[in-house]
């Protein structure tokens, strides 16, 4: 059986980040993902990263992406792509297939960043061709240079609906509206505003009422929504589209982490059924560590953070570098992974991270 | 005290003027009638500060608190523009409020093809999206260093200088 | 729709495109691309028809999660197509229910 010291499950940018620091430390790292290309959302994220220069603000992320990728491929970690993980036995043995083969590869470290799927939404034609969600058009504009459709609208006004939109305009796409359930936009006002100046119209207070279509969508019937949630009669809009696009939050993808043991906190905040873990990111179960919307949904750059964090803490336990190292890298990663979830967008998953960690605060405690 | 800034865009999608007049981000009336001068309209708290590191004349102020709003001083800034390709929210301006007796000038970040060229007559948006003028492409600066947002000088009637915030290309 | 240029991605600069076929009908594709993309570009928008109310569908998730764009590749069916990559030559058909193998 091939042995590695950390095999990371997902090559996304924690799974990279994580990869790129055990590297530094000199340690052996397998990645495996089931994709063909490494990279998970990343080379999606056309867009400039916030968050301050050590976060990479105002880089892009597909610029970010090729270079975790290059340093992985200089640090010379064995990349296994293709390769789907289907369980993970006696805590040490990852078993995946690539191509209709098995292989089982022993691990001292196993650090599971799988990220998270996008949630559907299911209403009256939305399983028309031409309805899919944000993700999906994010998918096939910016990897596969394919624009599905030239009139749409977006359902959903979080962050990653307002993203998708404006990458949908700059596809060549026009985007009739953008629905938002709540009074109130759930992202960033800034993604709004660069919409609204092209023209974009929000509508808060509404959500998709059908869809009417022969073969695939042609127009989209939305209604307002009193302060019950239910329909207000007469408040109907009409728009004519052929295509839907749904972005109503994500959640973790942690089957693995269920199937091996480790133990589970529901927190609607970071996305519902979340690993427990330590300040290490380490599971209830030893040996098996978590990074990435994995955890908890937030951002790349959260993701990669915690990947680092995680490709420290595995470093310390494999003995590739000192206590001390690691704590002085650790509170540097607590600090920045804090700022990440300060003010009123962050503050709301610190809290909920505090409750996944059983009450470990961050880099507070780390002083 | 930033939500009262945001009372409009969060509902409706986009800022009105008089809820940024007052924000920290932008200019008084008075050092608008002295020269180009930035417009930073970003009033939510969330951890982004690339603007104040971009500024070569110290004049946008963040601090170690990456959420707090960013501050203008009106009078360090030089009109610059430097800082328009750096936010990667696209939420900085620059305003000529006084780029001829009857026009000014707008610079505004645009990352959409096709691109202007200089001399085309364009739309110009408010912030609402509604086209409220024409206007004309004075400059298109795609320098390497802006990293692919390309920044649009485009010249409009005055009297539109605190509104116009977007541009949209005649002829579909 | 191809997106032949675009103000980050640049200009679509791949040459030499294969061919595959959907329904009879032989549509350009570029190596490297998923089915599902190269049907998408051509402008078809079914994919396959649901086995009980003979229900249209297309792309949902295009990640290769949620079986949606299924469709019947040389032969196979069940061929998630938003995450097989193209080869010339292919042959595609729109899948009925949940399809037939080639040598029933």
């Amino acid at each position: 059986m091939e042995k590695t010291q950390v095999a990371i499950i997902g090559a996304g940018p924690a799974g990279l980040s994580c990869a790129v620091e055990v590297l530094k430390n000199g340690g052996k790292v397998t990645l495996l993902d089931e994709n063909d290309r490494p990279g998970g959302q990343l080379f999606k994220q056309i867009h400039k990263f916030f968050g301050s220069r050590e976060h990479k603000a105002g880089v892009r992320g597909i610029d970010i992406g090729n270079l975790l990728l290059q340093q992985v491929e200089e640090g010379k970690a064995r990349v296994l792509l293709g390769s789907t993980v289907y369980g993970i036995f006696n805590r040490n043995q990852v078993a995946f297939i690539n191509r209709g083969r098995e292989y089982c590869l022993e691990a001292e470290k196993i650090v599971i960043a799988t990220g998270a799927s996008e949630n559907p939404l299911a209403f009256p034609g939305s399983t028309l061709p031409g309805v899919m969600g944000a993700g999906a058009a994010q998918t096939l504009i910016n990897i596969q240079r394919v624009l599905p459709g030239k009139r749409f609208i977006m359902i959903g006004s979080g962050n990653v609906g307002l993203i998708v939109s404006y990458q949908l305009l700059q596809a060549g796409a026009k985007v009739l509206a953008i629905l938002e359930a709540a009074p109130e936009i759930g992202g960033y006002a800034v993604h709004a505003a660069k919409l609204s100046r092209a023209g974009v119209p929000f509508f808060t207070g509404y959500t998709i009422k059908y869809l009417q279509g022969n073969e695939r969508v042609e127009e989209a019937v939305a209604v307002g929504l009193d302060a019950n949630w239910k329909y207000i009669a007469g408040t109907e809009k009409h728009f004519e589209v052929d295509t839907v696009c749904i972005s109503v939050g994500l959640s973790p993808l942690t089957e693995l982490c269920w199937m091996c043991g480790c133990e589970f906190a529901y927190i609607p905040a970071l996305g519902g059924h979340v690993p427990k873990h330590d300040q290490n990111l380490e599971t209830s179960i030893s040996g098996i560590y978590v990074a990435g919307d994995i955890t908890g949904i937030e951002e790349a750059s959260s993701a990669m953070e915690e990947g680092v964090l995680v490709g420290v803490a595995c470093s310390e336990s494999l003995g590739l570098i000192t206590g001390d190292e690691a704590s002085i890298k650790k509170k540097k990663i607590w600090n920045r992974l804090e700022q990440l979830r300060s003010g009123p967008f962050g503050k709301q998953r610190h809290e909920a991270k505090v409750v996944q960690m059983g009450g470990y605060e961050g880099s507070e405690e780390l002083q | 005290m930033s939500k009262d800034y945001n009372r409009s865009i969060v509902v409706k999608g986009y800022y009105q003027w008089t809820d940024l007049e007052n924000s920290p981000g932008v200019p008084s009336m008075e050092r608008m009638e002295q020269g180009p001068v930035a417009f930073v309209e970003c009033t939510q708290e969330i951890p982004c500060d690339p603007c104040e590191e971009a500024c070569p004349a110290g004049a946008i102020k963040i601090g170690e608190n990456i959420t707090a709003l960013p501050v203008l001083d009106d009078e360090k800034c030089t009109g610059c523009g430097i800082c328009i390709p750096s936010c990667p929210g696209l939420a900085i301006f620059l305003v000529e409020k006084n780029y001829t007796k009857t026009t000014s000038l707008i610079e505004i970040p645009h990352e959409y093809h096709p691109l202007p060229c200089t001399g085309d007559e364009v739309y110009c948006t408010d912030r609402e999206g509604k086209p409220i003028s024409s206007g004309k492409i004075i400059k298109v600066k795609t320098s390497f260093k802006n990293n692919l947002t390309p920044v649009l000088s485009v010249e409009v009637p005055q009297e539109y200088c605190l509104e116009i915030r977007g541009v949209m290309l005649k002829g579909g | 729709m191809r997106i032949l240029n675009h103000p980050i991605l640049g200009k679509d600069e791949r040459e030499n495109p294969i061919t595959i076929t959907v329904d009879d009908e032989k549509i350009k594709a570029y190596e490297g691309e998923t089915i599902a993309s190269a049907i998408l570009a051509s402008g078809k928008s079914v994919f396959r028809y649901t086995r009980k109310h003979r229900q249209p569908r297309g792309v949902y998730c295009a990640i290769g999660r949620c079986t949606d764009c299924v469709m019947t590749v040389d032969g196979i069916p069940n061929v998630r197509t938003c995450v097989e990559l193209v080869r010339d030559g292919m042959i595609i058909e729109t899948q009925h229910g949940l399809g037939k193998w080639s040598d029933q």
